[in-house]
């Protein structure tokens, strides 16, 4: 059961404002996305089409708190085959910023954020892996990346 | 036409092994490579925080690449090729886009002015080398073997930031570089199933379910070995064939060859400098069936 009280309208305008966000109102709720999804194949909490129903109804709370906003692997499958040109995908990383913005991270996105933080990369060079890289004849690597700190500081994200 | 090699994240670290025969097959077949050391992670993984960070550690890594005086840029993993060839793509088509990105790494004192091209290796082979040139300086004979290629989703998708150079849904070039080294491609029942690797980090089971499914069809064909062009979808298939094998009760033993190692070995090259003892499934059987002396 939803009660009006708990949509919130203004849910759809900040996600179409997101990056590739543009053309979330022209679903038509056809569900080639739902029928392509990988994921929603072996997993049937995620469904795609469901989740575009959810945010243009303004469930807003309901969705940024769930599991299954995290269960996309990003893998294009159904924007390539959306007849509406609708950019799946970049509304599901909308959704996790907006997530991760109203304090709901997930701790394997917070992990990534301290790697690339602290190396500019999401698994660290460790000296190990300098000296097995001589050996095998590849180029030694820096083990830190201080501008991806820097880049990560401009736009608020630590 | 000179390329700087993208190494990414995981390859230099968990597949040394790919990112050494990738560099030595493109020495044989006259891919020029250049190493930029300020290169740091593509940007791919904290888009999940934030698609604005992720855009302009992209961005910087096209900055540098520039700077180096490359041409073009070439990554070994195919979700550093999507993200890398997206934000490219994004900075070519809109001085807006171009003029905001470059405001923002002005603190860096870099710029980008979009004079590069991004592409994965396997596509590099395929456009710039091409099949006839790699089947020409063939020298071992492979046609024992039986491959079931892995082309994944990044290498292709989304269609329109690789130029569509294949098909989205019916994808062949992989399998073209397999023939290329004489080995049989094999056809099989969902070969554009995503590997999981995307969630596995939000929703293992799952992610684990969907790399059992490829692997128990690969299975059922009987290949040889598997072919894949993406760090991240081998650990899902040959790093976490284990896991998989005792989280479903099931039995593999799939080699899973980055194609560079099947294609070294096509070359000629000594079986010691492509590395198969860092597959963590040994291609034993798969060796015995061609000559490596």
């Amino acid at each position: 059961m939803i009660t009006e009280r708990e949509l919130d309208k203004r849910f759809a305008i900040e996600v179409v404002s997101r990056p590739g966000g543009e053309a979330l109102r022209r679903c038509l709720a056809c569900g080639t996305c739902a029928a392509s999804c990988p994921v929603g194949r072996f997993d049937n909490r995620f469904n795609p089409r469901r989740i575009i129903r959810m945010v243009l109804l303004g469930m807003r709370d309901r969705v940024l708190t769930s599991d299954f906003v995290w269960f996309c692997a990003g893998c294009h499958s159904c924007s390539e085959r959306c007849p509406q040109g609708v950019h799946i995908p970049d509304i599901m990383v909308a959704l996790k910023n907006i997530a991760r913005e109203a304090g709901h991270v997930h701790p394997t996105v917070a992990k990534q954020v301290e790697l690339l933080r602290d190396f500019g990369r999401v698994f660290e060079i460790e000296e190990y892996d300098n000296k097995r890289r001589v050996k095998m004849g590849l180029p030694e690597l820096p083990e830190r990346c201080e501008e991806v700190r820097t880049l990560l500081d401009k736009v608020g994200i630590s | 036409m000179k390329y700087a090699i993208f190494l990414g994240c995981s390859a230099p670290v968990r597949a040394k092994h790919y990112e050494a025969t990738a560099r030595s097959v493109c020495r044989e077949l006259d891919v020029d490579l250049i190493d930029v050391p300020e290169f740091a992670c593509c940007g791919f993984p904290i888009k999940n925080a934030s698609a604005e960070a992720a855009f302009l550690v992209a961005a910087r890594n096209l900055a540098v690449a520039e700077a180096a005086g490359a041409d073009g840029v070439m990554t070994l993993c195919s979700s550093c090729a999507a993200t890398l060839a997206g934000v490219n793509r994004e900075i070519q088509n809109s001085r807006k886009v171009m003029e905001r990105t470059n405001a923002a790494l002005s603190d860096l004192g870099k710029a980008y002015r979009g004079s590069l091209v991004v592409k994965h290796l396997a596509r590099v082979l395929w456009e710039d080398v091409g099949v006839d040139a790699i089947r020409s300086k063939v020298k071992r004979d492979l046609s024992p073997l039986r491959i079931a290629a892995h082309p994944g989703c990044h290498y292709l998708k989304p269609g329109e930031v690789h130029d569509n150079f294949d098909k989205v849904e019916d994808p062949r070039t992989l399998d073209e570089l397999v023939a290329a080294t004489g080995a049989t491609p094999v056809a099989y029942e969902d070969k554009k199933l995503c590997c999981g690797g995307g969630i596995l980090g939000f929703e293992e089971t799952t992610a684990l379910a969907m790399a059992r499914h490829k692997l128990d069809i690969v299975k059922a064909t009987g290949a040889d070995a598997m072919v894949s062009i993406c760090p991240f979808c081998s650990v899902m298939y040959e790093a976490n064939q284990s896991r998989v094998e005792e989280s479903f009760g099931v039995e593999y033993g799939i080699p899973v060859l980055f194609y560079p190692q099947l294609l070294g070995l096509a070359l000629g090259f000594p079986e010691k400098e492509l590395w198969f003892r860092m597959n963590s499934v040994r291609p034993t059987a798969m060796l015995s069936k061609v000559a490596t002396e």
